[in-house]
């Protein structure tokens, strides 16, 4: 099965590339942006068929590798 | 005293830490990333800076994984000097030697330069011939500087006297201004600016030779 992880900077960390693209949005004339977060969406194809292990699979990657708990957060969906 | 410097995929520091350490009078073996063990009776590892794979996912964080990895994070815990710098500290955080994490710098760009720094605690081995509080001229190479920790990490880092050095003028949004920390134990220091590039006078200055003079004898002492 398929598994789509996104991983965002956690609220409260300061996001710099957020910040400067909300900026550039501002300089082409997109009013009204209160705030941007930029993060990154990680794709993974399983051989695990069992939603459950799967789900436990990809957070064991996320805690272990794909995202770094200091600064960032991570949701995970299967399809 | 043997030094081991590890090269990663994307190292570009590596050869240049060799020499740091050769200079101050350590015996250097260099050792690839895939390497499983260290070599017998290392006493310093040095993480060197550069791109390790490519700074793909996170800086570090792959290199992180390697399977030298293992061996570092085991020679660190049980007591042993640990010297990452750039690239390396980066890595040392993502192997949890090191608490906190380097985000992309506060301006965006790539900082390339010569920085002041300050030398915040000379209680540590790689400090110790500094004078508190000395003014030190080392450059700084990098996108990915900007030190973050929680709250209490930060308070912890600052009541355990762990910060080494901070920037004057800082040039990557650093929390606290801080360019480098240590580890619980002290033996395990993290450092964005580069002192192995200013270890002789040719390469523009000599501010970085007092920490590798400070290791090796630091180190003949413990």
């Amino acid at each position: 099965m398929k598994a789509r992880v996104t991983v965002m900077l956690k609220s409260g960390v300061l996001d710099v590339q957020g910040e400067a693209v909300r900026h550039a949005l501002g300089t082409l004339g997109f009013a009204g942006v209160n705030g941007v977060r930029q993060g990154k969406v990680i794709e993974l194809d399983l051989a695990e068929t069992d939603a459950a292990k799967a789900e436990a699979q990809v957070k064991a990657m996320c805690d272990k590798l794909l995202a770094n708990a200091v600064i960032e957060s991570y949701r995970v969906e299967l399809a | 005293m043997k030094a081991a410097v590890i090269t990663f995929p994307g190292s570009n520091c590596d050869r240049d830490l060799a020499v740091a350490f050769e200079k101050a009078g350590f015996e250097v073996t260099r050792v690839w990333h895939k390497d499983t063990s260290l070599p017998a009776g290392v006493d310093v590892v040095g993480v060197p800076g550069g791109f390790s794979f490519g700074d793909y996912l996170r800086c570090g964080a792959i290199a992180a994984q390697s399977p030298i990895s293992a061996a570092v994070k085991a020679h660190a815990e049980k007591g042993g000097y640990v010297l990452g710098i750039c690239n390396g500290f980066q890595v040392l955080t993502e192997m949890r030697l090191l608490p906190g994490a380097l985000m992309r710098n506060a301006g965006l760009a790539f900082v390339c330069r010569m920085q002041g720094l300050r030398v915040s605690t000379t209680n540590s081995a790689f400090t110790s011939n500094y004078a508190s509080g000395q003014a030190i001229t080392v450059p700084v190479a990098h996108h990915d500087g900007n030190y973050a920790i929680d709250a209490e990490g930060l308070r912890a880092l600052q009541a355990e006297d762990r910060i080494a050095f901070t920037y004057d003028g800082n040039p990557n949004g650093a929390m606290a201004d801080i360019a480098g920390v240590l580890s619980t134990n002290r033996r395990v220091l993290g450092m964005m600016p580069h002192p192995e590039r200013v270890v002789d006078p040719v390469t523009g200055g000599t501010d970085g030779a007092p920490l590798f003079a400070s290791l090796i004898s630091g180190m003949a002492l413990a």
